[in-house]
């Protein structure tokens, strides 16, 4: 593996996404989705909510906070439809790192898959920060994947990342099909004792 | 952790090894895929030079974007982007000896309806699909997991998922249920009491009087909504009823060679003495029909029962997913949905759209005609429910009450095609999500519901007790239903 696939730290500046239970058809609606690559996901970012009546960006944080690379949101973030579309277009919005209350697990998993860490604290850490950023738009935000650490001006909080994805980054093994592909002679080895392979070949 | 459930040993038996990072690789059985989530992961096996690794394990078809009206299926389709997603799905399905359903199989329709009725779906599978109603195979007793597009680049190129081992949740449903309430109901309780998160960590298994009593149609219903309460996966022990239905399907063996796949099946269903990381008891006896009256699929009520008061939970989320729902959905705390006005009738999805649920809503509309402000659509899960409901003769029903009778695919669930909601209008939905913006328009409002209180919605124009409609015998229980409505 080369070395850019390690992922020891992300930092930029941030952008508060509030609220709980944010599912996926809010941060890419289904009829983005019409599209057979990943490319222009970026446009269709919390497509419906970061625009008035008549189609003009309003104050959304996204609006706001634009080359912002930490999303700091809050719990069940993700929840809804297993679709990548949503961390692919917060991925090439800019987003390299989320700090949040909880997520919905298959956007973790999806998270991982791009090499998006996605680190965890309690409400009030996560609101602070979400705050600080306000009053602090051009602040850098360090989330240190290694030590889970989250920097910010002169402050360093302890965060969560899930052991799996932690392991995944900084050891720069989230590509998992690479991964896997080197077991395939063990891949037959479990297929042989699986009946229903065998009978319906 | 959980020992001897149907889990462990499905996972067992599937596990390849433990990868560095401490997650399982897991082998997927069946591999479900459609035209949305796919085209750019078979992009990315094309970059790596890699071939699909088990075609035979790999089943096709297209759902999200494909056009529910008969006259517009013809190729290329109307519509642009849909025929650039169905043309790549059917090359790069060609290309990789892949089955594909496509219309002209007769078989086409959503996955998680397919994958069923044919057979595919089996006792002891791990099933893997870009599409989080992935749980739904878990009626059978598979393990069915929703993956993103790396994943199912993953699964493409190796067969297998890298995976963390949840924790098994036992969820006892116990009672009986009355005429005119189904799985559906039972599905939208437990996601009220247990939440929309509640499940995160979490597989479901269901069990209890209330589940083993349903039949496998209504055991999809409760599976595939598994992930709206935040499960990664819902499965429910194979009994009898499940080897039943599967005899005779067209992926099933037949004669000694079923038998001893049965033996199988039987083997990987949870040991009695088998230990739970939790158990949960929800009392299903003689409730009434459920309805969401907000914008999360745990913003659930009876019908009749007052929308609650913000300050009535006790955790500073709900309450303020409540004032939200509350203001999108434009009701009072206090107010039931009963008498709620409905645009919009919509029936069908991988949750309410197999070939019960179409008999069910049936028997409301017999004899009935919609109400003139009402849109409503039937759209049968696949092409195989939709020609055995006309068999049947229930699509003169449909249409005789006014409804539009459509050819198979996701529709106005998620409104990838051309069915959707214009500005504020609401939904009368069978599907499982009231997501903000779900069904086409950021504005339009969505109440989840059985198929049978969709067809009621549809005749009075307005949320309504279905009971009403159906021959029942708890007339002295429903008999109420006018005076609640006002």
């Amino acid at each position: 593996m080369s070395d850019d696939q390690h992922i020891t730290d992300v930092s930029g500046t941030g952008v508060p996404i509030p609220g709980d239970d944010v599912d996926t058809d809010q941060i890419l609606p289904a009829r983005f989705m019409k599209e057979v690559t990943f490319d222009n996901m970026a446009d269709y970012l919390f497509y419906d909510v970061r625009r008035d009546e008549g189609g003009a960006f309003n104050d959304h944080p996204l609006n706001r906070f634009d080359g912002a690379s930490i999303a700091v949101v809050n719990s069940n973030f993700g929840c809804g439809s297993s679709r990548e579309h949503a961390p692919q277009a917060m991925m090439r919005w800019g987003v390299d790192g989320i700090v949040g209350e909880s997520y919905a697990e298959i956007f973790r998993d999806n998270c991982k898959s791009l090499g998006i860490p996605a680190a965890t604290a309690d409400h009030e850490t996560v609101t602070e920060l979400q705050s600080w950023i306000e009053d602090t738009p051009d602040g850098e935000i360090e989330i240190d994947v290694e030590s889970e650490t989250v920097t910010y001006g002169d402050r360093t909080i302890d965060v969560e990342i899930d052991d799996a994805m932690q392991e995944a980054l900084t050891e720069g093994i989230w590509d998992t099909t690479a991964l896997m592909y080197s077991n395939m002679s063990k891949v037959e080895a479990t297929v042989d004792g699986i009946p229903y392979v065998e009978s319906d070949d | 952790m959980s020992e001897g459930t149907l889990y462990d040993k499905v996972w067992e038996k599937h596990k390849v090894t433990e990868l560095p990072n401490g997650q399982d690789q897991l082998f997927v059985g069946l591999h479900l895929v459609h035209e949305v989530t796919s085209p750019q992961a078979f992009a990315m096996l094309s970059e790596r030079d890699l071939d699909v690794a088990f075609p035979d394990r790999t089943y096709a078809t297209t759902d999200h974007v494909a056009p529910t009206e008969a006259d517009k299926r013809d190729r290329p389709l109307p519509d642009g982007e849909a025929e650039e997603m169905l043309s790549a799905l059917e090359r790069n399905t060609a290309d990789n000896g892949i089955t594909f359903f496509g219309f002209e199989s007769g078989k086409q329709g959503i996955t998680h309806v397919v994958a069923p009725e044919l057979g595919l779906s089996q006792p002891g599978m791990t099933v893997a699909c870009g599409d989080s109603h992935t749980a739904t195979h878990g009626a059978f007793g598979s393990i069915g997991v929703g993956i993103g597009t790396s994943q199912i680049r993953d699964v493409l190129a190796t067969g297998c998922i890298a995976a963390d081992k949840q924790n098994v949740r036992r969820i006892n449903v116990e009672g009986s249920l009355g005429e005119g309430v189904y799985a559906k109901d039972i599905i939208l309780k437990i996601i009220q009491d247990l939440g929309v998160d509640g499940g995160v960590g979490h597989v479901y298994e269901y069990g209890g009087s209330a589940i083993e009593a349903l039949d496998m149609e209504g055991r999809l219903a409760v599976c595939n909504m598994s992930i709206e309460g935040g499960a990664r996966a819902g499965y429910i022990n194979p009994d009898e009823t499940t080897y039943e239905y599967l005899r005779g399907r067209e992926y099933v063996p037949e004669g000694d060679a079923f038998e001893e796949r049965k033996a199988y099946w039987e083997s990987i269903a949870s040991d009695e003495d088998a230990e739970y990381d939790d158990v949960v008891t929800i009392d299903a006896d003689g409730i009434d029909p459920l309805v969401t009256w907000g914008i999360n699929p745990g913003q659930v009520i009876e019908i009749g029962e007052a929308i609650p008061d913000p300050e009535s939970f006790e955790s500073r989320t709900d309450r303020e997913a409540a004032e939200k729902a509350l203001e999108h959905m434009d009701t009072e705390p206090g107010q039931s949905m009963l008498g709620y006005d409905v645009d919009v009738a919509f029936l069908g999805t991988c949750t309410n759209g197999r070939v019960s649920d179409f008999e069910e809503a049936a028997k409301v509309l017999a004899g009935n005609t919609i109400d003139e402000g009402v849109r409503a659509l039937a759209v049968p899960g696949s092409e195989t429910v939709r020609k055995e409901c006309e068999r049947r003769g229930l699509d003169q029903t449909f249409i005789n009450a006014g409804f539009q009778w459509r050819r198979a695919g996701c529709s106005m669930c998620l409104a990838m095609n051309d069915d959707a909601l214009e500005g504020d209008e609401v939904c009368a939905s069978s599907s499982n999500r009231n997501f903000v913006g779900r069904q086409g328009s950021k504005d339009g409002r969505t109440v989840l519901m059985s198929p049978a209180m969709v067809a009621a919605a549809a005749v009075e124009g307005e949320v309504a007790d279905a009971r009403k409609y159906l021959d029942d015998d708890r007339s002295g229980t429903a008999g109420g239903v006018e005076e609640v409505a006002d």
